[in-house]
């Protein structure tokens, strides 16, 4: 029975492979309902990680690809172009992401909720499983244009991370 | 996995300390992207034809498939790699190792995986290069590789390695695998190496089940 590989860091260099000229565009940017999900990736000492790469992924279909992803800036600054998925299944709306960094021997998956769909996140299994300071990591606040969340790779306000 | 391997110095301040928290239902990472039309160009997979000229150093082919765990095979799923050149320098601003650059090549290659889950890329086998992770840290030669898989949570990026280097002892990224470390070591493979041509490097990957998924 074959054992699963074990990951291994992006490393310093993965802007060679990883990127793709329309990586962020998971629906047309001037589409309609497009929104930007943003936000900046910071280090345990709350430095901003400018060699991190976050990729997101939600239901494809009708215009929409799913797939996103972003390397950060000098900043630790990412951000994708999509459109907020519809609740399903009886969580409330979300996009499951993933970030990659030097430093990071495998991903760290998270997810993205909105901070306008308070009903939706009232009832969400997961969220209401958290603590308050916790799940509120996980939360993007609305802004003109879309959505931002900043994802903390370490440190007391540390984003909630996944297993599966 | 646990992720702060202190030893490997970027992770002390990157890698998250609290408990994971298990999905009570991973239901969006449970599908993942599947659809890679344009993503391909013909000689993606081919390292040493993409520029005017053929690229310096040893010359190989590194193949393999795609497995699930218990065997499955994943077809049609987008592996992207990246490397150094034979003289261990990368074509990254970022990477400032006094070697020379090679303008034959660039060190990215990308193809879907067949039917049976198997990949083959034609490259150059890379060299070893310095880090400033510790004292006279050199990295093994490795090539990088991206795994998509069927599902958002089986989403993998790792490295793959030659068997024999004598370098993997002070290098604390394969180290960092523990007991796992020796799958990340593709084998020669006489059969697949093509005579007065290429050596050949055989290497399986495996991704994580797809969670919740019966057996």
């Amino acid at each position: 029975m074959p054992e699963p590989t074990p990951p291994q860091t992006v490393g310093p260099f993965f802007a060679i492979g990883l990127p793709w000229d329309d990586g962020p565009a998971v629906v047309e940017p001037g589409s309609g309902a497009a929104i930007a999900l943003r936000g900046t990736v910071f280090d345990g000492e709350g430095a901003p990680v400018p060699d991190a790469i976050v990729e997101t992924w939600q239901a494809p279909g009708d215009g929409c690809r799913g797939f996103g992803r972003c390397p950060t800036d000098g900043d630790g600054g990412w951000e994708i172009v999509t459109r907020k998925p519809d609740a399903a299944g009886g969580e409330a709306p979300h996009v499951a992401v993933a970030v990659f960094a030097r430093g990071l021997l495998d991903r760290v998956p998270t997810r993205i909720y909105f901070g306008d769909e308070q009903a939706a996140n009232a009832g969400d299994p997961l969220l209401s499983a958290l603590e308050p300071a916790r799940r509120a990591t996980l939360i993007a606040a609305a802004e003109p244009g879309g959505y931002r969340l900043d994802i903390h790779l370490q440190g007391e306000n540390e984003t909630v991370f996944f297993g599966f | 996995m646990e992720l702060l391997y202190p030893d490997y110095k970027s992770t002390r301040l990157r890698a998250p300390r609290r408990e994971r928290i298990q999905l009570p239902r991973a239901s969006t990472e449970l599908t993942g992207p599947a659809l890679w039309d344009g993503r391909v160009a013909p000689n993606d997979h081919d390292l040493t034809r993409q520029h005017d000229g053929e690229p310096l150093g040893e010359r190989i082919i590194v193949h393999g498939r795609v497995f699930e765990a218990g065997g499955r095979p994943v077809p049609e799923t987008l592996v992207e790699v990246w490397q150094c050149n034979a003289a261990g320098r990368y074509r990254h601003q970022g990477d400032q190792h006094p070697a020379p650059l090679d303008r034959n090549f660039t060190g990215l290659g990308r193809c879907l995986t067949g039917k049976d889950g198997s990949f083959c890329f034609v490259t150059v086998k890379p060299g070893a290069y310095p880090w400033g992770n510790h004292h006279n840290a050199w990295r093994p030669a490795h090539i990088h590789f991206s795994v998509f898989g069927r599902a958002f949570a089986q989403r993998l990026v790792t490295q793959m390695y030659f068997p024999g280097d004598p370098l993997f002892a002070q290098d604390p990224i394969f180290n960092s695998a523990g007991a796992d470390r020796d799958r990340l070591v593709a084998a020669f493979d006489l059969d697949r190496t093509e005579p007065e041509w290429a050596l050949a490097y055989h290497w399986d990957i495996v991704l994580a089940r797809t969670p919740f998924e019966d057996a």
